[in-house]
């Protein structure tokens, strides 16, 4: 019989109103990387919570056993101290301080309260190179990317011993290369015989490097198994409860006339002068089409939009064009009244006011239209709202309900009505479905087919492939700032795509 | 999804709206307290909400009650302004000195020195980026060194009767029943539109017994208000700039742009950008408007004082953010409403006022200010880590 590191029997968990957790089990075997998937919202994090200690003993139900004894965690320390360290998605360090004190942070080696710093150095500087990292354990965590971020936390982890570390959605905001560092260091962990619970999304990246998958939904286990026994079409069809043969549905769409064209924009840096974060990319959006934008990271997708929508803080030079005008754009009001709209990267922080109603939100950008130019009118903007509402099937209470009470997916919506409520000509979309479930990505992708039907233009830039190559008529490949390839939906394969955004092959339509 | 249904109308509860509804009901608490407490063998039934002692508690409130107003739209956009206190000064010093151009050239010397302190501090924080906190501390010293310098340290005496009269005269009682009418028939013009508008949009319409109801429950207050206030000799002059300037910057925050994009800017600045508002043309006009309201407070509190000192209006600024907070306002902008700023104006000055009467000593009333104070926030926020 295999023993089990970790045991969590009949687990449930309710919140006033809602039953996050009936009847979960999952156990951990030493030495091995444990996949945790389901969609938002099917209780993965309120798992890890009571397994963290942040949910502590008497409020859940269930039992946890650690190597065959009932344990019950009554606070944080308690759990760390049991040997279990949680990374979550948000890190937690102190960017002002060294790599070293971060990792030591509230265990400082001392003498007589005084802080032992060679000491302090030296058992970082091991930990580090235990890890095979070459990062100066002196070096303020700011300056580090947050790739190398991670991988501190994960030092901090192993510092305090831990023999189960908890990664959520580590590799959300990694480049490739830093994912492949990621899993040699989870590869060399487990060979030591660290225990891992792994949450993702990203199912790709769950089956290369996981040994077993339990997948939860709607607060119960679906069921567990061995990774080889299983592919990602099961893996789907067990996390929403349905199978999916399509996520990507065929869409016809009808390409129309130019409606927006954007020649030779080059935008810099605002901290490092003259170095180009765009170098003279154009591209054109037909009315009716989806049109891709591909490149990894820092290829300067996000920063070719933002400095089109008049909000880019670094100096950019170029011409745009709607329906064949030349236009200015100095700020975010001169491209909205030009008719482009622009559903932003990062909602939380770009997209909503989270403790505003979804009404408000959604009328923000088009308040004087909808409202009126100086006096408001909650009743013509509840209107508009309703019908807004309802169009993209946002699942809320009514629209008076606070946006940051929302899922991911219902927020994400909030901020497509608020884009489409300034009835716009040429729709941006960066990153649409960031952070959100596989049912609410489907109906993001719906909507965005349903939008290029009714004849808007579609710009869409993601950094997930399988999106903009599953989406798009039409892609074009950025990296380090330059076009390096452009192709039509039937010659856009994974390979092609990867290749012109890695630098190593170039391409034009 | 047949029918689109709403909310609207029906009584909503956010959580600035609960922290608002539970100021009034300590408010209330507050007022029943001081009346007991008032009972003695003249006073069988209380002196405190008496129609003189209520109509002096309601003068005393005009003045933060108007600075409050001010202050809320600049908190609210995420700032804050400290140099209220001084601005009063200085405009008061301004309006004093200037008495003998007339009376007209004085009162709007004083609100336009307001304004342009506002626009200057408005114009640093909106467009130099220099956050408001040290702006304004900065004014706060240095309008405060101007005054000095204007008035040489001397107290200036209000000599021109109709601007002393700004402090202390009374509205004949029958203008009070007129304003009292008027207030009547708008509330119920108002109600019967937004049906109307409702209708209109598609949306639900309320019943009539509703409407009644929205229309009686506000007259019968606004009647019970004239009629002590007639008691009292009628509305006092100063308790109608409060009124006005509360009813306009309700008004200005809940149903203009200008105010919602003061909620969106103070709620998410980088939302509020890239939908397209000019946040520095926003954070520009709420300081004007809180320095206009500081030079008419200036004026309200020297016709009251009768003369304008030097020091006068010192630590009103903090009265004013005060006010802000205890009714619901968030320090970090984006939340608060003009009804809870004037309410905790409402409580302070009653506290105040109730406990002159009682004749607790002064180091007491402080303690119970400040601690009102810190009360009320930690309440919230003991109610939202709950909630």
């Amino acid at each position: 019989m295999i023993s089990h590191l970790l045991e969590m029997k009949a687990i449930t968990k309710s919140f006033p109103g809602v039953k996050a957790l009936d009847g979960v089990s999952f156990d951990l075997r030493a030495g091995e990387i444990h996949a945790l998937v389901g969609e938002n919202g099917a209780g993965k994090s309120t798992l890890i919570k009571i397994l963290a200690g942040v949910y502590p003993h008497p409020e859940y139900g269930g039992k946890v056993f650690l190597e065959g004894a009932a344990r019950r965690f009554a606070s944080v320390r308690d759990s760390e101290q049991a040997g279990i360290a949680v990374i979550y998605q948000e890190l937690s360090l102190v960017k002002d301080l060294s790599v070293a004190e971060n990792i030591f942070l509230g265990r400082e080696p001392r003498r007589f309260g005084i802080i032992n710093w060679e000491e302090l150095y030296s058992r970082a500087q091991k930990l580090l190179d235990d890890l095979h990292l070459t990062i100066d354990t002196g070096s303020p965590v700011r300056n580090l990317g947050i790739g190398h971020q991670q991988l501190v936390e994960i030092a901090k982890a192993l510092s305090q011993n831990a023999r189960i570390v908890v990664l959520d959605e580590p590799t959300a905001a990694l480049t490739d290369a830093e994912v492949e560092t990621l899993f040699g260091i989870l590869n060399d962990l487990r060979a030591r015989g660290v225990a891992m619970i792994y949450i993702s999304h990203k199912l790709d990246e769950v089956f290369h490097i996981s040994d077993r998958i339990t997948v939860l939904r709607d607060g119960k286990t679906i069921d567990t198994t061995t990774t080889t026994e299983t592919d990602e079409p099961r893996v789907i069809a067990r996390m929403v409860g349905r199978s999916v043969d399509q996520i990507f549905p065929e869409a016809k769409h009808d390409r129309g006339e130019v409606v927006f064209e954007a020649r030779d924009v080059t935008v810099e840096d605002p901290s490092v002068p003259g170095k180009l974060l765009v170098d003279h990319v154009g591209f054109t959006a037909h009315k009716g089409e989806v049109l891709g934008i591909a490149g990894l990271m820092g290829s300067g997708r996000s920063e070719l939009l933002m400095a089109i929508f008049g909000a880019h803080p670094g100096r950019k030079s170029g011409e745009i064009l709607v329906d064949g005008k030349q236009i200015q754009i100095a700020k975010p009001s001169d491209a909205i009244r030009n008719g482009i709209g622009f559903v932003t990267e990062d909602r939380k922080r770009y997209g909503l006011i989270l403790d505003q109603t979804i009404l408000k939100n959604m009328t923000l950008a088009c308040l004087r239209r909808v409202s009126g130019r100086f006096v408001t009118s909650e009743d013509a903007e509840a209107a508009a709202g309703e019908r807004a509402a309802t169009e993209l099937r946002i699942k809320a209470p009514s629209v008076f309900t606070v946006a940051g009470t929302l899922s991911g997916g219902n927020q994400q919506k909030v901020v497509l009505a608020k884009w489409l409520l300034t009835n716009p000509r040429v729709l941006f979309l960066d990153e649409p479905t960031r952070g959100i479930d596989v049912g609410a990505k489907q109906e993001i992708y719906a909507q965005i087919n349903r939008l290029a039907e009714s004849g808007l233009a579609i710009v869409l830039v993601s950094s997930e492939l399988p999106e903009v190559l599953g989406l798009s008529d039409r892609v074009i490949v950025l990296h380090e700032g330059r076009v390096t390839g452009e192709f039509a939906r039937s010659e856009a394969t994974p390979e092609a795509v990867m290749s012109c955004a890695t630098g190593h092959a170039r391409r034009a339509a | 999804m047949s029918e689109p249904k709403t909310e609207t109308g029906r009584l909503k509860l956010r959580t600035s709206a609960l922290r608002a509804y539970t100021m009034l009901l300590a408010l209330i608490a507050i007022w029943l307290f001081f009346q007991w407490a008032t009972i003695d063998q003249y006073h069988p039934y209380g002196l405190f909400l008496g129609a003189i002692n209520f109509s002096k508690l309601l003068q005393q409130t005009a003045v933060t009650g108007v600075l409050a107003v001010g202050m809320l739209m600049v908190i609210v956009s995420g700032n804050i302004d400290l140099s209220v206190g001084a601005v009063v000064g200085l405009a008061g010093g301004i309006a004093a000195m200037t008495q003998g151009w007339g009376l007209v050239p004085c009162l709007v010397a004083a609100i336009a020195v307001g304004l342009l302190i506002g626009a200057l501090q408005g114009t640093l924080v909106a467009y130099v980026n220099i956050p408001s906190f040290i702006v304004t501390l900065g004014g706060l010293q240095a309008w405060r060194g101007v005054i000095l310098k204007l008035t040489k340290g001397a107290t200036i005496p209000v000599e021109l009767p109709f601007f002393r009269s700004l402090g202390r005269e009374f509205l004949d009682p029958r203008i009070g029943i007129a304003l009292a009418v008027l207030g009547i028939a708008a509330i119920t013009w108002t109600n019967i539109r937004r049906n109307r508008a409702r209708h209109r949009h598609g949306l639900k319409t309320l019943s009539v017994s509703a409407i009644v109801t929205r229309i009686v429950v506000p007259s019968i207050v606004i009647v019970a208000f004239i009629i002590l206030m007639n008691k009292a000799g009628g509305l006092p002059i100063p308790v109608i700039f409060l009124l006005a300037v509360a009813l306009a910057g309700a008004f200005l925050t809940a149903n203009t742009t200008f105010g919602r994009y003061l909620y969106a800017i103070g709620g998410n600045p980088d939302a509020a950008r890239l939908s397209g508002i000019n946040l520095q043309r926003y954070i520009l006009a709420a300081f004007c408007l809180m320095g206009a309201l500081a030079g008419l407070a200036s004026l309200l509190h020297t016709a009251r004082v009768g003369s304008a000192s030097p020091d006068a209006g010192t630590l009103m600024e903090l009265d004013a953010i005060a006010s802000c907070v205890i009714g619901g306002t968030s320090l970090m902008g984006g939340r608060g409403t003009v009804f809870g700023a004037v309410l905790g104006a409402l409580i302070l000055s009653s506290l105040d006022n109730g406990m002159s009467l009682l004749n607790v000593e002064n180091w007491a009333q402080y303690v119970v200010k400040g601690g009102v104070l810190v009360a009320a926030v930690g309440f919230d926020m003991f109610g939202r880590r709950k909630g």
